[in-house]
């Protein structure tokens, strides 16, 4: 009885297990097998007919390889924004005795994450008129900074907390210049969090629709994640061939960011949130 | 090499809190000088402001001849070795050895040779090439030490460089220490809540409390003459007996018994009279003050046997092999001339 009590709740474990891997891997496995299809539909399925084909659908579309320079121009432009700005604030937030810090940095938190980006769209398109951004990768570098810069400040002054400040104080003692103990110090002991900040602030602003997509109307500027809605054939219907290739290119850089940052420092987000 | 001389130092924190007050203080060039005191005292504050990590709120600092007061920590050609000491986890043992040398803009050959140098005068071979987080606590100490050694300073600031290695590693690292300051000859300040820690290692000791010195002396001043009740607390590996005692013509008067103490006192009045435990002598064969043994406690090649004397709990320090039993009717006497009597918290004679 026992035993048959198991075996059954071992059977329900993975019939649940295989439909939740199978949730998740179905797509992924559409994305590995239909770029090479010659006339990919929606189903799973080998390459009927291997073929590149669709890369070369991409090649001559006029606007998809430059699409994807331009989301390496946003996510990189962010990221240098988000990572300097991150860093000087949190460095500045974590040893600067400041009153009302903590509920500073909750603050901003939380207007970040209440306002989200959808509510604040139109203020936001607004004022990116106003200022003349409109069409311009600096515009879009500045909504998408503001709205990460919250988290990232918040992560990283975490992370900068469990930095002793004798390293700095023995650095100062032996003379170094402020200049120096971020060089020398602060900048080399931060590098893993720098480094998680800047792999997810580039993860998040290649996969962002809504800010490009609203703030960017010339489809020459527009990055990979907005124009691939573009891709219809001449009937109307998905061009399947084209969007799978596409995005398996497109999601290539994340993989690869991915597969650097794991290697490297092993995904650890230091620290965590203290009471 | 330098005399460190602090004048009239106050540091007031942010709220009001004075962790300073009015600090007078001479250290003689070439001197171990410990700062030692309860956490809380003002000790650490007082090393960092030597540093110049903490700005003075008032009064002068002067290292040498030169009035550091206003000057940056940089400036003050001192090296302070951290409690965590602070090795950087990112270089080499070689490269933080050689990290002030690299402030100071000296090429990477000399400094490499030279970090070397101190490295080994520290027995530190063969682990130039390894990160702190391979090496020991007691080699951190060290490399933390050979960075000190290596800049040459003029004043050594010690924050509790002890505390952090364990107990047996703590009595071998304490003979380093106390070698390497006689070899260097460098004026060298020490921070330490460890009374055994700074009885050992120092040339003087300037016990704290709240911010003031209480007493300023040799160990054995320290040890065997506690300017005040503080001092005489804080100081001994067995707390010292702090007895209440009325003055009678001649002596003092503990629970009714006399004893002979050479003080000037007025009649009938109220004293504390302090006893070290080590130096209380205990007998069956009568004495001064009798009672009966309540507790023994081993301590190695001694006891410290704790006595009821009508309520009173005195200690006494007896050899090994010479505790009497819990309940056994004992005498008590202080040897000659270690009776301090203590008027108002302050020492009388």
């Amino acid at each position: 009885m026992e035993l048959a009590k198991k075996v059954v709740r071992r059977i329900l474990f993975y019939v649940v297990i295989g439909f939740g891997t199978a949730f998740f891997a179905l797509p992924v496995l559409w994305l590995l097998s239909a770029p090479f299809d010659d006339r990919p539909t929606y189903a799973v399925r080998p390459p009927r007919e291997f073929t590149l084909g669709n890369f070369q659908e991409i090649l001559d579309n006029r606007y998809a390889v430059g699409s994807l320079v331009n989301s390496t121009i946003l996510s990189v432009g962010t990221m240098v924004v988000v990572v300097v700005a991150a860093a000087l604030a949190a460095y500045a937030l974590s040893r600067a005795r400041v009153p009302g810090r903590d509920g500073l940095i909750y603050l901003l938190l939380l207007l970040s994450s209440v306002v989200t980006g959808t509510a604040a769209m139109v203020p936001i398109f607004l004022l990116i008129f106003q200022l003349g951004l409109i069409d311009s990768h600096f515009g879009v570098v500045l909504v998408l900074s503001g709205g990460l810069l919250p988290a990232a400040i918040f992560l990283l002054k975490d992370f900068i907390d469990t930095i002793p400040r004798s390293y700095e104080e023995s650095a100062r003692v032996f003379g170094a210049s402020p200049l120096q103990i971020l060089r020398h110090v602060v900048v080399p002991v931060a590098r893993p969090g720098l480094a998680t900040i800047a792999v997810w602030t580039i993860v998040q602003v290649w996969g962002s629709f809504l800010t490009p997509f609203i703030l960017l109307r010339d489809p020459d500027k527009q990055p990979a994640a907005v124009l691939v809605r573009t891709f219809y054939t001449e009937g109307g219907s998905p061009n399947l061939g084209l969007i799978a290739a596409f995005s398996f290119l497109y999601s290539i850089p994340v993989v690869l960011m991915y597969l650097l940052a794991w290697s490297r420092y092993g995904f650890r987000f230091h620290g965590g949130i203290k009471s | 090499m330098a005399a460190i001389e602090i004048a009239g130092l106050t540091k007031v924190f942010p709220g009001n809190v004075r962790a300073l007050d009015a600090l007078d203080l001479s250290i003689v060039d070439g001197e171990f000088f410990a700062l030692l005191g309860p956490s809380g005292c003002g000790k650490t504050t007082l090393l960092r402001t030597i540093a110049g990590l903490e700005s003075a709120t008032e009064g002068t600092v002067h290292i040498g001849a030169r009035n550091v007061t206003a000057l940056p920590p940089g400036a003050r050609d001192v090296a302070m070795v951290f409690q965590d000491y602070a090795l950087f986890p990112h270089m080499t043992v070689e490269d933080n050895i050689g990290y002030p040398l690299r402030i100071r803009r000296q090429p990477k050959a000399s400094r490499s040779a030279q970090a070397r140098g101190v490295g080994s005068q520290l027995g530190l071979d063969g682990l130039m090439a390894r990160r702190p987080a391979a090496l020991s606590g007691g080699q951190q100490q060290r490399v933390a030490l050979a960075r000190a050694v290596a800049c040459h300073p003029s004043v050594f600031l010690f924050d509790e460089p002890l505390s952090n290695l364990d107990a047996r590693l703590r009595l071998e690292a304490r003979t380093f220490l106390k070698r390497l300051q006689r070899e260097l000859g460098v004026t060298t300040v020490f921070v330490t809540h460890d009374q055994a820690e700074a009885l050992a290692l120092a040339d003087r000791i300037a016990v704290m409390e709240a911010g003031r010195i209480r007493q300023l002396g040799t160990p054995r001043e320290v040890f065997g003459k506690p300017a005040n009740t503080f001092v005489a607390n804080f100081i001994g590996s067995t707390p010292m007996n702090l007895l209440r005692a009325v003055a009678v013509p001649g002596g003092v008067e503990i629970s009714g018994h006399p004893l002979p103490v050479s003080a000037d006192l007025a009649d009938g009045e109220k004293v504390t009279v302090g006893i070290r435990p080590e130096y209380m002598n205990l007998s069956v064969a009568p004495g001064a003050i009798p009672g009966v043994v309540s507790i023994v406690e081993h301590l190695g090649t001694s006891s410290l046997v704790t006595v009821d004397v009508e309520g009173l709990l005195v200690g006494a320090v007896v050899p090994e092999d010479a505790e009497p039993e819990p309940g056994a009717q004992v005498w008590l006497t202080p040897a000659a001339g270690r009776v301090l009597v203590y008027r108002d918290g302050e020492l009388v004679a």
